[in-house]
């Protein structure tokens, strides 16, 4: 391969790259704090130029005790906004004094956040639990590389505050639980839902009901998006619209299902712009509408939905949800699904009928006749697949079996002489669960040897060839 | 009855991924008026290609799917008793909890 090549090179520059991003990011580090020290230590300052001296100060000082209460520096930092006639002075004095806090640092809090930050919202809240990863930052555009690894609260602070060093930022750097979202959410007069999970939708809508906090809530999946405003000012909450959650098969996942990186990017800008008109007092919010994108044909539409039901378990009339209910009601349980979601690890087969990546690997070089049948769908195994295994995605197995007899009959007489047992067959996926079902299906079928490599294509890019790509 | 129908928020995936399908719904025999209970039925039969079940619970659509009627949620206008007339456009969405 490469002419003076060798492992040891590959592996040094690697590590060197290590060391020099862990430095990287101790640096950046250190100086964002000495930035934050910075900033405390000039506001202290001015603080006792004021009281302590000067006629120049007091000028200033009679500037920012005008009504408005916005200082020289507001003044031009949001001067485009106060040349709005339909937003001025009022609008952001209103936003100055508001708080607006936006769960999940993710694909639609991401661009929410930054828009929020900039546009001079008083106290900004981030919740959120998770860290950042390379497969976040196509879409999650508020981290940057150098915070992969590390707490998205922290990343979202500092890309915030790094925008905005005149506002308010809190970081809860935690899950959003029963326990502590009725004292996370009272802190703030807006909540924004950046959240991916049915459990946490629930969750947060009941807790702003009980708060009386209105909620911008979006969503987006594929190319397609989501956008409504919840309980504001007499308008339905989600669960009038959804009093049942909707069957576990029907929740699609970023993670599974694939998302275009600005899709959630545009309903997130959305969400900042809802929060922004609640905050400010300007404007109509999106109540009892609901916007739905359609990234793909480029449509947007704006459909009325019905307002807050009498009936409503949480927002209806006779209903009485109170903050102890809040507390002790389980939201993975009623939804069925879990908030934190790990991915699933079904175990159907005996252990004689699976085989572990790297014996898979053994048998491969011991030259073992078989065939390796990857049941991905057809758009995965585009993405990567292992040498020679032939794609019948489980959904046409059925249809498709004799593909597998054929590719037998061909193996066996390429191998003939040390497969006196004839080819055997082997399933894989990308983690390890639909090779499963498939081979259960091929066992009923008569394929009496078939065996799925546990763990998938994941366990082979862990176990086996640390180089085979993951996704 | 001319109408138009729209799958979204993933509903395409059980009528072969087409989220637009213009079709003409017969009045069943006898009947005057198509409502909203008749074109279910009639979509379960006719463009729902697999998974049923993720269309329909009992005799009206599966819990986390809106049903629009001219823009305008099914709620307001009867649910399944909404009289549907020509060139309605009818949408089907599922909603979304990915972010
Ligand atoms: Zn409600």
């Amino acid at each position: 391969m490469e002419s003076n090549g060798g492992a040891t090179d590959v592996s040094s520059i690697r590590s060197e790259i290590e060391t020099l991003k862990a430095a990287k990011s101790d640096i950046e580090q250190r100086i964002s704090v000495l930035e934050a020290q910075l900033r405390e230590t000039t506001i202290n300052q001015q603080k006792t130029d004021t009281v302590s001296n000067g006629t120049c100060r007091s000028i200033s000082t009679v500037y920012s005790d005008n009504s408005h209460g916005l200082s020289p520096d507001m003044i031009y930092r949001y001067s485009r906004h106060l040349l709005l006639p339909s937003f001025g002075v009022q609008g952001q004095s209103n936003l100055l004094k508001s708080s607006v806090l936006v769960v999940g640092a993710g694909g639609l809090g991401s661009s929410a956040l930054l828009y929020l930050a900039a546009c001079g919202v008083g106290r900004l809240g981030i919740v959120d639990h998770d860290v950042v990863e390379l497969s976040n930052m196509h879409r999650q555009v508020i981290h940057t590389e150098a915070y992969i690894g590390q707490s998205k609260v922290k990343s979202a602070a500092a890309a915030c505050r790094s925008i905005n060093s005149s506002i308010q930022i809190i970081e809860h750097g935690e899950a959003l639980r029963t326990s502590n979202a009725l004292e996370i959410l009272s802190q703030y007069d807006i909540v924004v839902d950046g959240t991916d999970n049915p459990p946490s939708r629930y969750l947060i809508s009941d807790c702003c009901v009980v708060l009386g906090k209105p909620l911008v809530s979006g969503a987006a999946v594929g190319l397609e998006g989501q956008l409504t405003v919840y309980n504001y000012n007499g308008g339905p909450c989600y669960r009038c619209l959804f009093p049942t959650p909707p069957p576990t098969t029907a929740c699609q996942r970023c993670a599974d299902s694939g998302v275009l990186g600005v899709v959630p990017g545009i309903i997130g800008c959305l969400q900042a712009l809802e929060a922004i008109k609640i905050a400010s007092a300007v404007g109509e919010p999106l109540s009892g509408r609901m916007l739905l994108l359609d990234a793909l044909s480029a449509r947007i539409r704006i459909v009325k939905i019905r307002g807050r039901s009498s009936q409503c378990e949480a927002c209806g009339e006779n209903s009485a949800f109170t903050q102890d209910q809040f507390r002790n009601f389980d939201y993975e349980k009623f939804t069925q699904s879990p908030q934190f979601p790990l991915p699933l690890k079904l175990n159907l087969l005996s252990a004689d009928s699976r085989i572990s990546s790297k014996e898979y690997k053994e048998r491969v070089d011991n030259g073992e006749a078989h065939v390796l049948v990857d049941v991905r769908p057809a758009h995965h195994f585009k993405i990567v697949s292992l040498p020679n295994s032939i794609n019948i995605p489980l959904a046409n197995l059925e249809a498709r079996l004799h593909e597998i007899s054929l590719a037998m009959k061909e193996e066996e007489k390429h191998k003939g002489s040390e497969s006196s047992s004839g080819a055997s067959v082997y399933a894989v996926c990308r983690r390890g669960n639909d090779s499963q079902r498939a081979v259960q299906y091929l066992h009923k079928m008569g394929f009496t040897s078939a065996r799925d490599i546990v763990g998938g294509l994941e366990s082979w890019g862990r176990d086996v060839d640390p180089h085979f790509p993951t996704y | 009855m001319q109408l138009t129908l729209e799958f979204g928020g993933g509903l395409e995936l059980l009528c072969d991924s087409v989220k637009v399908h213009n079709v003409h719904v017969d009045l069943q025999n006898g009947a005057e008026k198509l409502t909203m209970k008749d074109l279910l039925s009639w979509v379960h039969t006719n463009l729902i290609k697999e998974r049923p079940e993720m269309f329909m619970k009992g005799d009206s659509v599966r819990p986390g799917v809106l049903v629009l009627v001219n823009d305008c949620d099914w709620e307001l206008s009867g649910q399944l008793d909404t009289t549907l007339e020509e060139k309605d456009v009818v949408v089907f969405i599922s909603t979304l909890h990915g972010g």
